[in-house]
């Protein structure tokens, strides 16, 4: 990390101390919510129609990586649109730091590796809950972690570009009801995408969040396999690491049209 | 670098959004030390030139070197040396007035100590010491734009450059402001300040230019372009609504030359009161007459033909 992101990145983090606990409680509060009323409860109903369509595992264990990959989808979201219109528009943040020596490369880098660290923390707390829950099963669901900060980032860079072209916050609605709503609700993380039309599946595998639903759950419930020569993981890493790189870039470029004029 | 070189240069420095010319190729120089002016009404080019100086917009055509420095190679060496106060605050409403200074002082890569120690004078200077732990969102605009100028003196900046500094701010704000921006300049920091109020160049610069429509129209020291461009007083006349039309040609050739504004006829003389009686001689009684000097204002409606603030 450049020096100069360090210090735009020490900005997001130093006015984090005037929110942090608001987001500790919801980190720990949303997984054992879901979990609770999908996994305990409607789980016990599923879980009476057989397993065998959940890879086996009960209902509770089969959607928790699920919902921990949407997670990371969501505050990635959140973190990548109303606050990087603010540092535009309301607060202009980003405008008081490129009078500084800072550019438009360290503002987006530093923005993104905030992004990034609530990501992060939001995921080890939602992993903690999984495993009070006792749905982690096996060693490689460490690796969980960095395949959900991918998942959020492959959803965090490509938004803060389309963030920082939108003159108003009401482009934001378009991305939560045709994007995140609809994604949440089938890329795998309820149900799995067999059980949709197979006109429709299609759809479902292209998006990030099922890359990352699946990735997450392979980890989790340790069913990484390279069975027929296709190593699932692996496309599911490249696949969202094209998505995070391509969104770096992209932002890079968004930002600078939009701040450099 | 050498004391006679200008610390800022611009020499045929131009600025287009698209087909808009928005800097029309001028030529600015700034020498150590000096309160330097861009005066001129809104949409003159004078922010768009500003922005130019302080390295965060790209020179669309001429030359530009700040601290003999090229903003297109060199923008993060020379921003480090700049102080910024742009014309809309970029401050941070949800943190402290202290936090704001330590944040921007980081930004800069200065240790949180310098800062704090730094933090400490500014807001005396500034007068800000005992709101230094409040919130800066319930602050007036005239505190906002003092703490503003504070946070851009935290680098020490060699350049300070002020975009519109006290617009929209009341009258008693803008004193004490330009109290401050004085003593700066007493303790020889070069300004560099964009304003279109004449009174505000009058006070602060040393030198300035005029612009209008992206162009340098006049160029010089507040008392010189008025010497050059004006006359000594000026007598302002007004009449009924409507008329002032008609009295124009009524008071010709009792002044060296006569402008006509929507409410009320300047004319420019080197003896108001002498004018003012040849006005009366003639039968004409205005509602009300007043003698003044003549200002920046006169100068820029002498080059133009309009008037500074609409």
């Amino acid at each position: 990390m450049a020096a100069f992101t360090g210090r735009s990145l020490e900005y997001w983090l130093y006015s984090y101390r005037r929110t942090w606990r608001g987001t500790v409680v919801s980190s720990v509060l949303t997984p054992l919510l879901y979990l609770t009323a999908m996994g305990v409860g409607l789980g016990a109903l599923v879980d009476r129609g057989g397993t065998a369509r959940l890879h086996g595992v009960s209902y509770l264990a089969f959607i928790a990586p699920g919902l921990l990959a949407a997670t990371a989808m969501q505050v990635a979201t959140f973190e990548s649109t109303y606050p990087v219109m603010g540092a535009i528009k309301w607060q202009r943040t980003y405008h008081a730091m490129l009078a500084t020596p800072l550019g438009v490369r360290d503002v987006v880098a530093g923005h993104l590796w905030w992004v990034a660290f609530r990501i992060g923390s939001t995921c080890v707390v939602y992993l903690g809950v999984m495993s009070a829950f006792g749905v982690v099963s096996s060693p490689w669901a460490v690796l969980a972690l960095p395949a959900a900060l991918l998942t959020g980032m492959a959803f965090a860079a490509p938004i803060m570009a389309f963030a920082a072209s939108q003159e108003r916050d009401s482009g934001f609605n378009g991305i939560f009801r045709f994007g995140l709503i609809p994604m949440f609700l089938f890329s795998g993380t309820f149900f799995p995408v067999s059980q949709l039309p197979a006109l429709v599946r299609p759809l479902a595998y292209v998006t990030p969040l099922w890359h990352g639903v699946d990735l997450c759950r392979e980890l989790v419930l340790g069913t990484v396999t390279t069975s027929g020569g296709v190593n699932r993981p692996l496309i599911h890493l490249a696949y969202l690491g094209v998505w995070a790189v391509g969104g770096v870039l992209l932002a890079r470029l968004s930002f600078r049209r939009r701040l450099v004029v | 670098m050498r004391d006679d070189v200008p610390l800022i240069e611009a020499r045929g420095l131009t600025k287009r959004f698209g087909s808009f010319v928005a800097v029309d190729g001028i030529d600015v120089a700034v020498r150590r030390g000096e309160a330097f002016g861009f005066l001129g009404p809104n949409g003159a080019g004078k922010s768009s030139t500003m922005r130019m100086i302080g390295c965060v917009s790209p020179v669309s055509g001429g030359t530009l070197r700040i601290l003999g420095m090229d903003p297109a190679t060199d923008g993060p060496r020379i921003r480090a040396r700049l102080g910024v106060v742009p014309q809309e605050d970029t401050l941070d409403m949800e943190l402290t007035v202290r936090e704001n200074l330590l944040i921007y002082g980081r930004y800069f890569g200065l240790s949180r100590a310098l800062i704090r120690q730094r933090a400490n004078d500014l807001l005396d200077f500034v007068q800000l010491t005992d709101r230094a732990g409040d919130q800066v969102e319930p602050l007036s605009g005239g505190m906002k734009r003092r703490l503003t100028i504070a946070r851009s003196l935290v680098n020490e900046p060699d350049i300070l450059l002020l975009d519109e500094p006290t617009t929209g701010l009341d009258p008693q704000a803008r004193h004490a402001l330009w109290d401050r921006l004085f003593r700066l300049k007493q303790q020889g920091v070069t300004l560099v300040l964009t304003t279109h109020y004449m009174d505000e160049a009058e006070q602060l610069c040393d030198r300035l230019v005029v612009m209008d429509g992206g162009r340098v129209v006049a160029e010089g020291s507040p008392r010189d372009l008025i010497d050059r461009h004006s006359t000594r007083e000026v007598l302002e006349l007004r009449f009924g609504p409507g008329e002032h039309e008609d009295m124009a040609g009524k008071v010709e050739g009792l002044a060296q030359r006569i402008e006509v504004l929507p409410d009320r006829l300047l004319l420019y003389t080197d003896n108001g009161d002498r004018s003012l009686s040849e006005v009366q001689a003639r039968g004409l009684t205005p509602t009300s007459a007043l003698v003044r000097r003549s200002s920046l204002e006169d100068v820029f409606l002498r080059l133009t033909g309009r008037t500074l603030v609409d």
